[in-house]
């Protein structure tokens, strides 16, 4: 479902992304782990269309459609999702209007008719109680006054209502105790494990992976994929360290 | 007859003067006078949205333990002026939310002075001005606090959302302060549009004018907070994101 080819893109000049290459298809996890500044941030952002990532070479498929030539509320409603490592503040724009108006505006994206307050208002209780996050805290202002958790846990509400064909995750589980690091792997089995979605999951660490088994896991590094192996590699790099795997 | 207003007038210093000499000098003189009775409670919501230069004044007159409450929208194609006089008696209440909102080349600006001559009473004032083009959006807010105006609180909170270059925003508190025990604050910010959080926006769905819409009403919404109106804050709101649909992408 999204493919990507020798992807290269800069930042102000500089380029940061350096000929990469990935393939996620329907039905597949793939994790993706690099040391700080790899380039796993961007991208995430390149897939999401963030303003200032120029994309100089290669090209995304997604859905069998040029990904690099839709605007990125256009990606939204073609099914992308992009779950933020600094998830963004918005005063005085609550979550309820928030999302109401993202789900309603990729419908009308899609052709299809808006869902009504009270059902998307199901819809919200129902997502919000599967991440464990109070109601009451989807009626406050867009992440402000969130705990680092909360505003993960919110994403994943977002992502639940959403319901996105390819969800790319900047590191859900940053910010996370135990306890939500829990709730959020099961979140994200519940919400994407499917025969016709697929997860990027990027991540620091092998512990969001002991609760979403990864497909595939690969190794970021200096803006290239370096490495590609099965679900054992994360524990190799958990061990051993990124240096020795990645040489 | 008093003669017109000029630059070196304070409270005239950001007007537009092209504009202010098309008005008829009778015009420049002329007030409306509201009395509020002891212990009453009045309120005025005011949208200003004409194509030709605009000026209203309007002086307040509030009585003990009183409210008077203004808010206006001021969208004129052209240059608009409100200006607002209130005197206020021993525990009574001033409550101002004006919002300035537009393109173009005029100017638009909210121009008051509260005159806290008496013990505690109170004032609050949020003004939000969104401009684009070569538009200002002015707020002129002078405080006399005399000598008998003990326990005075008055506050001004003015904010600027410029979403091009050209455009402009002016605050200017001015404050008169002959009592000792007296609060006074006042806030002033001008900024552009949060580019993260319309990228948030358009990451979920949300289509570039659609987020824009709403992160204008997050920004103008303070300015109307005090207004426990729903239908009349509708009305307001309405008007001033309607001068967005005009400004195009
Ligand atoms: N806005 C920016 N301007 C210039 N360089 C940037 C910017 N954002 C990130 N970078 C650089 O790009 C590289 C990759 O960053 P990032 O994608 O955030 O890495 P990661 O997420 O893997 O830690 C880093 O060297 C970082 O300094
Ligand atoms: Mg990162």
């Amino acid at each position: 479902m999204l493919k990507i080819e020798n992807l290269h893109a800069e930042i102000d000049g500089k380029e940061i992304l350096k000929g990469l290459n990935l393939e996620v298809g329907a039905g597949e996890v793939h994790a993706i782990m690099g040391p700080n500044g790899a380039g796993k941030s961007t991208l995430a952002y390149v897939l999401g269309g963030r303003p200032g990532y120029e994309v100089t070479q290669g090209s995304v498929t997604f859905m069998g459609e040029d990904l690099l030539d839709m605007d990125p509320h256009e990606r939204a409603a073609a099914g992308m999702f992009l779950g933020f490592q600094y998830p963004v503040e918005i005063p005085g724009v609550s979550n309820v209007q928030f999302l109401r108006e993202a789900l309603n505006s990729q419908r009308r994206t899609r052709g299809e008719e808006p869902l009504s307050g009270g059902d998307f208002l199901k819809l919200a209780k129902d997502k919000a109680g599967l991440l464990k996050l109070d109601m009451e805290m989807l009626k406050r202002f867009v992440n402000v006054g969130f705990s680092g958790g909360e505003k993960k846990r919110a994403e994943m509400v977002h992502m639940g209502i959403l319901d996105p064909k390819l969800a790319v995750l900047d590191e859900t589980d940053s910010g996370l105790d135990i306890d939500a690091l829990k709730t959020v792997g099961e979140g994200i089995n519940t919400i994407m494990r499917s025969a016709d979605k697929g997860v990027l999951l990027i991540t620091h660490y092998q512990r969001l992976l002991d609760y979403v088994k990864p497909d595939h896991v690969h190794v970021l590094a200096d803006g290239r994929i370096v490495k590609s192996g099965g679900p054992e590699l994360a524990h190799q790099l958990e061990s051993e360290g990124y240096e020795a795997v990645a040489a | 007859m008093t003669a017109l207003p000029t630059i070196r007038d304070e409270e005239w210093r950001y007007a537009d003067f092209d504009a202010v000499g098309r008005f008829a000098p009778e015009a420049i003189d002329s007030w409306r006078e509201i009395e509020v009775a002891a212990g009453e409670t009045f309120r005025e919501c005011v949208v200003i949205d004409g194509s030709d230069p605009f000026l209203s004044r309007i002086r307040i007159t509030v009585g003990k333990g009183g409210r008077a409450e203004l808010f206006a929208v001021n969208a004129c194609a052209d240059y608009a002026r409100l200006d607002v006089q209130v005197s206020l008696a021993e525990g009574a209440h001033f409550e101002f939310g004006g919002v300035t909102i537009g393109g173009g080349d005029a100017t638009r600006e909210f121009v008051t002075r509260t005159d806290h001559s008496a013990p505690d009473a109170t004032s609050n004032q949020v003004v939000r001005s969104v401009h684009w083009g070569q538009a200002t959006g002015n707020f002129l807010g002078r405080i006399d606090v005399g000598r008998e105006g003990q326990r005075t609180d008055a506050a001004q909170d003015f904010k600027g959302l410029l979403l091009e270059k050209g455009a402009s925003a002016n605050a200017k508190p001015e404050l008169e302060i002959f009592a000792d025990d007296v609060k006074c604050a006042h806030g002033a910010a001008i900024g552009q549009m949060d580019e993260m959080a319309s990228y948030y926006m358009a990451s979920r769905g949300i289509a570039p004018d659609v987020a824009r819409r709403l992160l204008i009403r997050a920004f103008i919404a303070d300015a109307l907070a005090a207004l426990d109106d729903e239908d009349e804050a509708e009305r307001l709101f309405e008007a001033a994101l309607q001068v967005l649909e005009r400004k195009g992408a």
